[in-house]
């Protein structure tokens, strides 16, 4: 079976986020069960919109913007990095984040062969 | 299978013959090549080189026996010259010499009719995956389901051929580089899935049903295309009974495709339809379909639609008791799944079983709902009634805002018709 791999982009409004303290442990439980699963390429979870920068090179000269790419009510908030072995065993995992009830997730397949190293699992404070 | 078409004996014409295996043998060549490959664009273009190497070769050579066969053989080769030309691909190697095995014939003896018939099921699903948007997944089917050219697909859909060729063509990108699966889902998934499937068909259905604009051949061509595709469907998943629902569905609408324009092309409402321009074969395949669907015993939104269609074609239909029974079937159809179109559908058929009255009353709540003001067949369905309550002046009001919400020329006519009726009293 060959494993493709896939971005799993996790957004969601800072006010969604707020109080969610208690969803500790759903996050853990799936966090387990990716590695379980043996998926779980890497994952992180990211600092605030505020805390972004955005980089464009013009005319080799370095522009840089203070903030994300896109200023959207949501902002990217995490990923995950899986290996499946097709688009709906991800999207299965896309759909068990706890932050997909209140988010929205991403799914976008990596091209060729990723080189992403594996970190830590991500949770969502 | 349409009537009439050219059925001479087999062997007799190499073209002839080459159509008619395009017609019934591509749709499973090319489901069970793209398993094979597993590359969707390479397994269309290895089956389109197969067909044209078919035109020549059976001109030369005979018609062969088995042509699907014939087909079959080629288009795994042809796969195999075009994997052998593209050096880009970093797995060809691996890829090339599964295809190799499987011309060598050591796989030949495992697929069976079943695996065969499961390809052309997964063809189906892959091209309705919901990660593929609604309009694209329409494209696809009836190009690679259905085998349509891209250009018949984009003059039924009344867009450019190019627009229609890349909305084909960013489909298929998206199945390759978003691994979207190629496989009938598991029992989890399947109802979910299969609804995806019915509704494309229906889709398909409606655009050739709606008198809309657009060439009129084209889009009957759209409707035997949608029941072809639902034939497919009933013989892959008998088991299912919304396959049977919809299928039901589509052929008691198009039985009565005949009578529901007149000569001079004006709409005509199923009251006034002339019975004697019903397909009675149609109808009769319509209710079998409902038989088949019912005795599966799990009801579901297809089957109640073709359950008051079924009761519209029956005699005494149009009937206050047929109409109370419409009615019924509606309030069931409200609760399994709640629409404007159904709760508007609803309140006309309580109209002519219980009196306008009772039929305003169920409209009142959807009328105060300020996301449907702009929904015609509402404003339609309230005139209608409100005329029948022997309130003109109002009915009137009704009518002209129904007139200009309408974006089809045959309705628009009918309603300006009754609105002029109503106006010269």
């Amino acid at each position: 079976m060959v494993m493709a791999q896939f971005m799993l982009l996790l957004y969601r409004s800072e006010a969604a986020a707020a109080g969610r303290s208690g969803e500790a442990s759903l996050w853990a439980e799936l966090n387990e069960a990716l590695v379980e699963a043996g998926v779980l390429a890497g994952s992180g979870r990211l600092h605030g919109a505020d805390t972004a920068t955005t980089v464009r090179v013009r005319d080799d000269l370095a522009d840089l913007t203070d903030g994300p790419f896109a200023v959207t009510k949501e902002e990217l908030a995490g990923f995950y990095l899986l290996e499946c072995a097709d688009l709906d065993e991800a999207l299965g995992y896309a759909a068990r984040l706890p932050l997909a009830r209140y988010g929205s997730v991403e799914v976008r397949p990596v091209a060729g062969e990723a080189a992403v190293s594996a970190g830590p699992p991500a949770r969502e404070a | 299978m349409t009537e009439g078409e050219q059925r001479g004996p087999r062997g007799s014409d190499p073209a002839a013959a080459v159509a008619r295996a395009f017609r019934e043998e591509r749709a499973a060549v090319l489901a069970t090549l793209i398993r094979q490959a597993a590359d969707f664009q390479l397994a269309e273009d290895a089956v389109q080189d197969a067909f044209a190497d078919a035109i020549t070769a059976w001109q030369r050579e005979g018609i062969p026996a088995n042509p699907g066969a014939w087909i079959t053989v080629a288009a795994r080769r042809r796969a195999i010259d075009r994997l052998r030309r593209d050096r880009s691909l970093a797995d060809r190697a691996e890829r090339l010499a599964g295809l190799a095995r499987l011309g060598a014939g050591e796989d030949t003896g495992t697929d069976g009719e079943s695996m065969i018939a499961d390809d052309r099921l997964r063809l189906i699903f892959t091209c309705c995956h919901p990660a593929l948007g609604v309009a694209a997944r329409v494209a696809l089917t009836l190009r690679v389901v259905g085998g349509l050219a891209t250009g018949e697909i984009a003059r039924a859909f009344l867009v450019s051929e190019p627009t229609m060729g890349k909305r084909i063509v960013r489909a298929k990108r998206k199945i390759a580089a978003a691994h979207i699966p190629y496989r009938v889902p598991g029992d989890d998934e399947l109802p979910g899935r299969l609804h995806g499937v019915l509704r494309v068909i229906y889709l398909i259905f409606n655009e050739g049903y709606a008198a809309a604009a657009g060439d009129q051949l084209v889009r009957a061509g759209l409707c035997q295309e949608a029941i072809r595709l639902g034939e497919l469907l009933c013989e892959l998943m008998p088991g299912e009974p919304e396959v049977w629902g919809l299928q039901a569905l589509m052929l008691l609408h198009d039985a009565r495709r005949g009578a529901r324009v007149d000569a001079q092309g004006a709409y005509v409402a199923l009251e006034g339809q002339d019975r004697s321009l019903w397909d009675e074969a149609r109808i009769g395949q319509g209710l079998r379909a409902l038989g088949r669907a019912l005795r599966l015993r799990r009801p579901g939104e297809y089957q109640l639609q073709a359950a008051i269609t079924a009761l519209h074609v029956q005699p005494g239909g149009t009937e206050t008791a047929g109409w109370a029974q419409v009615a019924e079937l509606y309030g069931a159809l409200a609760e399994l799944s709640p629409s404007p179109v159904v709760e508007v559908n609803r309140a006309t058929a309580v109209g002519f079983a219980y009196g306008p009255e009772a039929g305003l009353r169920l409209l009142g709540p959807l009328l105060a709902t300020p996301v449907l003001q702009r929904y015609q067949p509402l404003h339609a369905a309230h005139a209608e009634l409100l005329r029948r309550a022997g309130r003109p002046a109002d009915a009137i009001d009704a009518y002209r805002r129904a007139i200009a919400l309408s974006g089809n020329s045959v309705e628009r006519a009918e309603l300006e018709r009754r609105l002029r009726a109503l106006t010269a009293d």
